[in-house]
């Protein structure tokens, strides 16, 4: 690796590119490829084998569905809050707009507690759903409530500048041709915001899937029912079988990586379509 | 307000026809006020009102336990490693990545970000099974007399993994957009490489390095899952205070869970405090902002 094009006057790529390299190779390269060489003695279809014990598979189908749930919802409500933040202004918007970073800031293990806490059956919301039978914390239920969570302000976050950047102007010509508001906002506001939302709930998703720390205390965590991957990753090594965990978190990676394949591939047809420059 | 503007149909509009009816505007704030609110402010209150349950005592108390107080110090170790760690790597990519042109260089841009897009857990299962009792190099690190795994140094490799791409992040396209012209500037006028990085370069970034530092040391000292899985829970040793909540949690011990979990929820507070603040007056500065 060198510097091309023209010789730069400016010193230090040597040990800068050395540094970095180094760094990544020793902390996050050479561990990754432990995690492929242990999956590459059990071989593709030994991998396979183990992610569809029955076991494993449920706690798989719990972790994308959920986190697919969850960043839908993030998706809408994403939208709603970016819309609010960026369009209207009432007192606390600023407030509401730096609690939005809350997920990223607060640590996993706290929001975990604090959500157990409060969705719990005397918990202050877990509470107001027992007359009803519904049950939260200890469920499926809660897990989704956790995912939502963490995955909050992706969708705020991404949709937020597209929408402060759209221009007016768009919609004051569709209003003077004659369309009404809900027409403007759904054909000719949402469009151009799709390959952000899609971002947004993918980057969502992706967070959900590996989420550990908010979920665990929520979750009741019960074998093929509310067991999510990565918890059964900690279950596996405790119990030695190396195998196991291996497996799975290679499974987590590789469809992780396919599905977000794909929402890049819907987003860059919607962009086409759109013909939007983001 | 819309009087003197011509309209399709300019009957009785009396607001502009790209503002929302008042109905609806209302609705979709209340809509998002309640929904931030059940989800984000909520449980940040619920820690502090479970932590004070049995009072200032409790809260005191609970404070001057032996194993919370180790689980504060090892938090502290582990971050004052990791976040200058994470300085040094982060300047080095920015700088080789900003400032030069070579082949692979998206390339290199997305395997800093790997880390962001790898579940804790498995952050902490690679260290494992890399350096655990039947790890590739275990046996060799073990022969050595070094402890990695269940130890403190597998707590401090696992969190610089999770963090790794927080200071970079930030630099990449801040260093990018202010160019070399003057360095450049400061080399041809006879300083040298250092005294150009000391006196030019670093004052050019230094609100954009503090705030990836800030975002860094917020989950450096947060840092549950990886952490959880490499450390082996031993109290007064191996238990940062993420992980010294889970225990007492488990045990029951709601009082002294959601006291260290206070901590930990003010530490988020005052972070983002300060990156508002960053951001409101140092916007132009930190380039970064707006991507996230």
């Amino acid at each position: 690796m060198r510097p091309s094009r023209r010789r730069s006057v400016i010193p230090g790529f040597g040990i800068s590119a050395g540094i970095t390299l180094t760094m990544l190779g020793l902390i996050v390269m050479l561990p990754l490829a432990a995690l492929v060489l242990r999956a590459g003695a059990a071989g593709p279809d030994g991998v396979l084998r183990l992610a569809l014990e029955p076991r494993i598979f449920a706690a798989l189908k719990t972790s994308f569905g959920l986190s697919l749930a969850a960043a839908a919802l993030n998706g809408i409500f994403g939208v709603i809050v970016a819309w609010v933040l960026v369009r209207y202004s009432f007192p606390g918007r600023r407030l509401l707009d730096a609690a939005v970073d809350l997920p990223f800031a607060l640590p996993t293990a706290v929001a975990g507690i604090a959500l157990a806490a409060l969705h719990a059956p005397n918990g202050w919301i877990g509470s107001l759903f027992v007359p009803y039978g519904i049950k939260i914390a200890y469920t499926p239920l809660g897990i989704f409530i956790a995912l939502v969570f963490v995955g909050l302000p992706f969708v705020v976050r991404t949709v937020q500048p597209v929408l402060a950047e759209a221009e007016q102007e768009i919609e004051e010509a569709a209003a003077t041709l004659g369309a009404g508001r809900v027409r403007t906002i759904f054909t000719v506001l949402l469009p151009p915001l799709i390959p952000a939302i899609l971002t947004g709930v993918a980057m969502s998703f992706a967070r959900g899937v590996g989420e550990y720390g908010s979920v665990i205390f929520i979750a009741g965590n019960i074998p093929f029912v509310s067991e999510i991957a990565p918890l059964l990753i900690v279950v596996k090594l405790e119990e030695h079988d190396d195998a196991g965990a291996t497996a799975i978190a290679l499974t987590m990676l590789a469809v992780s990586f396919l599905i977000l394949l794909a929402l890049n591939a819907l987003g860059s047809w919607t962009r086409r379509r759109y013909g939007h420059v983001r | 307000m819309s009087a003197e503007r011509p309209q399709a149909s300019a009957a009785v509009r009396s607001r502009p026809a790209t503002e929302d009816p008042p109905a609806l505007k209302g609705l979709l704030i209340a809509l998002a006020v309640f929904f931030l609110a059940s989800f984000l402010v909520l449980p940040l209150v619920v820690v502090f009102v479970e932590a004070f349950r049995k009072g200032a005592e409790g809260y005191l108390a609970a404070l001057r336990e032996e194993d919370a107080l180790a689980a504060i110090r090892l938090t502290l170790t582990v971050a004052a490693i990791a976040v200058p760690v994470n300085v040094v790597f982060g300047i080095a990519a920015a700088w080789c990545i900003a400032k030069y042109e070579f082949k692979g260089k998206s390339f290199l841009v997305s395997l800093i970000d790997l880390p962001f897009s790898v579940s804790p857990v498995v952050a902490g299962l690679v260290y494992v099974l890399l350096f655990g009792a039947h790890g590739l190099l275990g046996p060799t690190v073990r022969s050595w007399g070094w402890e990695i795994v269940f130890a403190v140094p597998g707590i401090v490799l696992a969190t610089v993994f999770v963090t790794l791409p927080f200071v970079a992040r930030e630099l990449i396209p801040l260093m990018e957009e202010q160019g070399t012209t003057d360095e450049e500037a400061a080399l041809s006028l006879g300083a040298g490489g250092l005294k150009t990085f000391l006196r030019v370069t670093l004052p050019n970034i230094k609100w954009g390095l503090l705030y990836g530092v800030l975002l860094c040391n917020a989950r450096a000292m947060g840092e549950f899952g990886a952490v959880s899985v490499i450390s082996g829970h031993i109290r007064g040793l191996t238990n940062t205070m993420p992980l010294q909540v889970e225990v007492l949690y488990n045990e029951y011990d709601a009082v002294g869970a959601f006291t260290i979990a206070s901590l930990l929820a003010l530490l988020a507070l005052v972070t983002l405090a300060l990156k508002a603040l960053l951001e409101w007056r140092y916007a132009d500065e930190i380039a970064g902002t707006h991507r996230r």
